[in-house]
């Protein structure tokens, strides 16, 4: 199969569609004709492409991991979205959107973040377009992720607390649905994943699809025109997960998403309707959204993006929990053999590897090391008691 | 065939009335009930009644926290069923929730729990025109009026298709926003009041930023009348009981009954 569009409701088989409110919904529609009016532009794309070369420092590299793998038993690749601009593979969807809200006239742009990773990204590309930028970011992850506020206020954004619900990235999403529904005309909402109304979930996938078409080329050439084993990528709403599989998609690659244990939507394959799509989805007997729990705040998110969830249903792909403990683990081992401080969302792909190590003997395995831990390091200072 | 919403309110519209809908946080405080039926004795033609979701996108903070504290104590959409079905209200009630509540449980066994409640319409905000097929139909099947939503960003072409597909009425939204008070009505509120009755002669109410007697008379010379939400509900959040709430639903009736 491919990574295709999605149907004219926005539909990747039984998941997707536009679950918004009436007065988000013409600016869905206008967003989906300028997406794909742009996409199918190659002034376009050459801009886009030339933004991704000379700013954000694509094409990102692949690294042969070979200590790490000595360790685990199996052959790593590393494709390196951690060296990009800002820290990791967000950039490629910011800089997207924001070339496509300028096109649209839009002059803010507003943003959910979790770990602040996307928050950053969304900083860094109105900095660099001139444009206005809101942040919403739930209170507990300011705390966890003090580092990544004073980044964005660096940056010129307004970073604006959620601090309704779990105050995580559930409600920062919430605020910002709340937000761009009261600033609808001029505002296009940069959303962080392959979530939310169609056409987010294409439109982001689309952007983040050029770390998947770089590692095919790349692995093509390391694995003598092959493809590996494993393609693993960590999956919160998913975006990361989704650029890569895009390129492995139509291969005989199995395909992984690393879920957190506490937050893992597809392991239990509920569907549900929240942030305006239909996917799987934490919730109580009642439909109620459950909060999430990880170590990995990018990843605390009780949903994942509806193409992961069709992905997931067809058995294309296949969604696997790991734990906080496999993930601390994960990241200390990944520091030590390769002089690589991973994201702590990044470690749950190398947490999977490590887990799975019967079953990826000898395989290879091409990982998406989709952000550098910086971020992190003050929150592991806590978590290793040093 | 014409619900039980719609009647009551046209029985208004055709005594030369302007409507009045308030919002009421199912299960917010034991006496809830007690509320709900002096809110309609007090000149209320249709309640609504919100049937909380952990993530409400189109509300602001004073419903928001009515919906917190209401899950807080343990209510479900089935505890809000359940008390109204022993319920003797008087007027016509609707239920606002979100999709999920609705898809959770099934649309058509949510539909089939309005009918056997009493309940004789549904809102649900996050579900629009491209999304309420399955819905409406289950909806439709059961008896239970579907008021769709038009906001101020609707293109021309689109009010006819949202019109066309409400039941009970049609629910102009006031403004760029989402729900709560605010010092002074929108411009918007009377220009979707104005463009809705335009294309339409099923009841065209407006709600979403109408916080005081004066906008709802104000919004009520172009519309029907009125959806008065955030207002009423922050009595209730105040402890003002089921006189103090019934009160300010009181000064609305009377306010749009002078003017």
């Amino acid at each position: 199969m491919t990574m295709a569009e999605p149907t004219e409701s926005g539909r990747f088989g039984d998941f997707g569609g536009m679950y918004v409110p009436e007065t988000l919904v013409p600016a869905c529609q206008e967003l989906d004709r300028a997406f794909r009016d742009a996409w199918g532009d190659p002034a376009f794309r050459n801009e886009l492409d030339h933004l991704l070369r000379t700013y954000a420092g694509r094409p990102s590299p692949l690294t042969e991991c070979h200590r790490l793998g000595e360790e685990l038993g199996c052959r790593i690749l590393f494709k390196r979205e951690d060296l990009n601009h800002t820290g990791s593979h967000k950039i490629n969807s910011v800089l997207g959107q924001a070339l496509l809200a300028k096109r649209m006239g839009k002059t803010r742009i507003v943003a959910e973040t979790g770990a602040g990773q996307h928050g950053v990204a969304s900083a860094t590309a109105a900095a660099l377009f001139g444009m206005e930028c809101v942040v919403y970011m739930g209170t507990v992850d300011i705390e966890r992720q003090k580092l990544n506020v004073f980044r964005m206020q660096l940056l010129g954004a307004e970073v604006r607390a959620a601090e309704t619900g779990s105050q995580t990235l559930k409600d920062a999403v919430n605020e910002a649905m709340r937000y761009w529904v009261s600033a609808v005309e001029d505002t296009h909402y940069c959303l962080g994943s392959v979530m939310g109304p169609h056409p987010y979930p294409w439109m982001v996938r689309e952007f983040h699809r050029v770390i998947g078409d770089e590692s095919r080329e790349q692995c093509a050439e390391l694995l003598d025109g092959g493809v590996p084993d494993y393609v693993v990528a960590c999956v919160g709403g998913g975006s990361n997960a989704a650029g890569i599989f895009a390129g492995f998609a139509d291969t005989d690659a199995q395909l992984i998403g690393a879920e957190p244990a506490g937050g893992a939507a597809v392991g239990r394959a509920v569907p549900g309707i929240v942030h305006g799509s239909k996917s799987y989805l934490m919730q109580d007997e009642w439909g109620q959204v459950l909060e999430a729990e990880s170590i990995s705040a990018g990843l605390d998110y009780p949903g994942i993006g509806p193409e992961h969830a069709h992905l997931a249903a067809s058995g294309r792909a296949r969604y696997e929990p790991v734990t906080d403990a496999e993930v601390v683990e994960a990241f200390q081992l990944c520091s030590r053999t390769e002089g690589i401080i991973p994201a702590l969302e990044s470690a749950h792909a190398l947490a999977w590897i490590a887990k799975m190590r019967d079953e990826v003997a000898g395989k290879t395995i091409l990982v998406n090391m989709s952000g550098r831990g910086d971020k992190d390091v003050n929150q592991m200072m806590d978590v290793l008691g040093s | 065939m014409t619900g039980a919403v719609e009647t009551a309110l046209r029985a208004r519209i055709d005594a030369g009335g302007k409507c009045l809908v308030p919002y009421i946080t199912g299960g917010l405080g034991d006496d809830w009930l007690d509320t709900v039926r002096a809110v309609a004795a007090a000149g209320a033609d249709v309640i609504e009644i919100g049937m909380p979701f952990s993530d409400p996108v189109m509300d602001g903070p004073t419903i928001q926290e009515a919906n917190d504290r209401a899950l807080e104590a343990g209510v479900t959409p089935q505890t809000i069923l359940d008390d109204l079905r022993h319920a003797d209200i008087g007027v016509p009630t609707a239920v606002m929730t979100y999709g999920n509540i609705a898809y959770h449980m099934g649309f058509e066994r949510f539909a089939n729990s309005l009918a056997a409640a009493g309940v004789s319409g549904c809102i649900l905000p996050d579900v629009p025109l491209e999304e309420v097929g399955e819905w409406a139909s289950a909806a439709d099947e059961a008896g239970v009026e579907t008021v769709m939503l038009a906001a101020p960003t609707a293109p021309d072409e689109r009010l006819p298709l949202i019109v066309e597909r409400a039941r009970g009425f049609v629910y102009g939204v006031g403004l760029l926003g989402i729900t709560g008070v605010r010092s002074a009505l929108a411009a918007s509120a009377v220009e979707i009041a104005g463009r809705l009755k335009g294309v339409t002669d099923k009841p065209v109410l407006v709600g979403v930023g109408v916080g005081t007697p004066e906008q709802a008379v104000e919004v009520s010379q172009v519309s029907d009348g009125v959806v008065v939400g955030s207002a009423v509900v922050q009595r209730m959040l105040d402890h003002a009981g089921p006189e103090g709430v019934a009160a300010l639903v009181g000064e609305f009736r009377a306010a749009l009954d002078e003017a």
